[in-house]
């Protein structure tokens, strides 16, 4: 069990403003490391000098209020941050400790090993179901050698082999939208990543294919660190090991998955969890 | 819901008035398009009941105005066909590309400012046109190709595509941006660079959309009047070499309906015969385009 005493001193609650918080679960490796991220859109700023280490082969969930910075957050992680117009920020994130945002650092190796599945699933219109999966590899100019290992193995870490095995080559669209998101999801893992950020990945879907794509992430887990970013309380705690709390742009807390839902340190991640505003 | 009735009965007519005179409104294009195409049936019906179909197909010469009289519809089918090639020769790669880079990559400023003064050269009267491809270009042109005759189908043909790159431009540069910001993160997400999601990701969602402005300024092409009758000469002529004197449909169309002819003669219908042909060949590409639009937005 990971502990976090560490980080309460950091946490001086409710006025911690210019504070940093920096926490991390000590026990464990950090993947990705995140430092004094502030993030800016134009003028306003969406994140305030978040700090947190994200564990390897572990489920980061990332929750708090519409607007709260969340999706911000996991797309600095990937530098997708930096393809909307206006966007800025300042402070580093580490990557097996390389700073992504170093110069000469390229933002397109970055993304490679750092995948992205989105809100809306998004299968590219134009392609079949095989070649979405082979996309990510034909984009950026990888020549794997057996191509139908590669369609199969990713179709299958992401539970999709059996129901579209018959029909690789129809389009992606025309999958319902649970199979689409595993499709983004096997898209993703075909390039081989060693994270995978999920921005809410389940909030288009209906209930059952919810409950798939969460089964699917605990056996993910053993091979990718994942983060992922979600509106629904009960799923943080239902995939997740740790979870960070972001109220507008702060993170307020970070901490193992059941002790910030069952004893939160801050009055705040209390008023949220239990459902008091948000 | 519990309204006086009087109300309720002059808000209703009132409702039906309006709803009428739009569905008029409506209804007038139609009618329109019905009547022009009643007039083109019946006068070429006429024009056929005097010279055979297989004269009218299978001649190689046109030349109802003089006394020896040939009905062969293909040397104006090769003026048009010559002129619109070359003009969309010169149009699809200069307005794909500009199309591209409007709405991939210029900043938003430089976009407000270009399309809006691209759009403007769809704004020249073709006159203009027509007479800077007679007086201008051909003499540019003659110096490298000696060849080159006073009138031909080079110079108005390069002219018509410089009139329709904003059209594929702009029409182009819309079907780009209705590709959805989603489809872009998707491969950037993968570590796709910007060229590779251009060229493999958005193009090809955009093509359907593409191809349905490539369609139009084709059928803009081939309507094309004023530049064809004043700078490709008026010789109906079956060939492809861009250098001689040719006659595009609607050059032709001009030429009889400004001359003398009576009505009522074989003469003057030629003019309807060649204009169903054009009508033909333009609704065609309209009905073509149109399906890949509605193709492109179910998307």
């Amino acid at each position: 069990m990971q502990t976090t005493v560490d980080s309460d001193a950091c946490l001086s609650p409710p006025y911690r403003t210019m504070e940093p918080a920096q926490m991390s679960n000590p026990g464990v490796a950090a993947k990705l490391s995140v430092q004094e991220l502030s993030a800016w859109h134009g003028e306003k700023q969406v994140l305030v000098r978040v700090s947190l280490d994200l564990p390897e082969h572990e489920i980061s969930a990332v929750i708090g209020p519409s607007g709260c910075g969340k999706s911000t957050l996991i797309r600095c992680l990937n530098r997708m941050h930096e393809l909307v117009p206006g966007a800025t920020h300042r402070g580093s994130i580490q990557l097996d400790g390389e700073d992504i945002y170093a110069s000469g650092v390229d933002p397109v190796l970055i993304r490679r090993r750092v995948g992205m599945v989105f809100q809306k699933p998004n299968p590219f219109p134009t392609m079949s179901i095989r070649d979405n999966v082979l996309a990510g590899l034909r984009l950026t100019g990888m020549r794997p050698g057996d191509l139908d290992a590669v369609v199969e193995s990713a179709l299958q870490q992401a539970a999709l082999w059996s129901e579209v095995k018959d029909r690789l080559r129809e389009p992606g669209t025309s999958l319902s939208g649970g199979q689409q998101q595993r499709l983004c999801i096997a898209r993703a893992l075909a390039v081989e990543p060693e994270v995978l950020l999920l921005d809410e990945p389940c909030s288009a879907l209906d209930p059952i294919a919810t409950t798939r794509i969460e089964d699917l992430l605990g056996t993910l887990r053993e091979r990718y660190t994942i983060v992922i970013v979600t509106h629904n309380m009960q799923q943080a705690a239902r995939v997740s090991q740790q979870t960070a709390f972001l109220l507008q742009g702060e993170l307020v807390e970070f901490t193992e998955t059941d002790a910030l839902f069952t004893k939160p340190k801050d009055k705040r991640t209390e008023d949220y969890v239990t459902g008091k505003f948000g | 819901m519990a309204r006086p009735a009087s109300m309720r009965r002059s808000r209703r007519v009132g409702e039906a008035l309006i709803e009428r005179s739009m569905l008029g409104c409506a209804l007038l294009s139609v009618v329109t398009t019905a009547a022009i195409l009643a007039i083109l049936v019946r006068q070429t019906g006429e024009f056929f009941a005097e010279v055979p179909i297989s004269a009218f197909l299978f001649d190689t010469q046109w030349t109802p105005l003089f006394a020896d009289k040939h009905f062969g519809i293909w040397p104006l089918l090769a003026g048009t066909f010559l002129t619109s090639a070359i003009a969309i020769a010169v149009a699809l790669p200069f307005g794909l590309l500009a199309a591209i880079y409007l709405g991939e990559f210029a900043t938003p400023r430089i976009r407000g400012v270009l399309k809006p003064t691209l759009e403007l050269l769809a704004g020249v009267p073709t006159i203009v046109y027509g007479y800077f491809a007679l007086v201008t270009l051909t003499p540019v042109l003659q110096k490298f190709m000696p060849e080159l005759s006073g009138f031909n189908a080079l110079a108005p043909g390069i002219v018509m595509g410089v009139m329709i790159i904003p059209m594929i431009t702009s029409l182009g540069e819309d079907a780009i941006s209705a590709v959805p910001g989603s489809v872009r993160e998707g491969a950037y997400a993968l570590g796709a660079g910007k060229l590779a999601t251009v060229f493999r990701v958005v193009l090809p969602t955009a093509l359907s959309g593409i191809a349905a402005a490539v369609v139009l300024a084709v059928s803009r092409a081939v309507g094309e009047t004023m530049i064809v009758a004043i700078a490709a000469g008026q010789q109906p002529r079956l060939t492809l070499n861009p250098q001689v004197p040719v006659e595009t449909m609607t050059a032709y169309i001009v030429q009889v309906g400004m001359g003398d002819t009576p009505t009522g003669t074989l003469e003057y219908r030629t003019i309807f015969v060649v204009g169903a042909t054009l009508f033909a060949i333009t609704f065609a590409a309209n009905l073509l385009s149109q399906r890949w639009a509605r193709r492109f937005r179910e998307r």
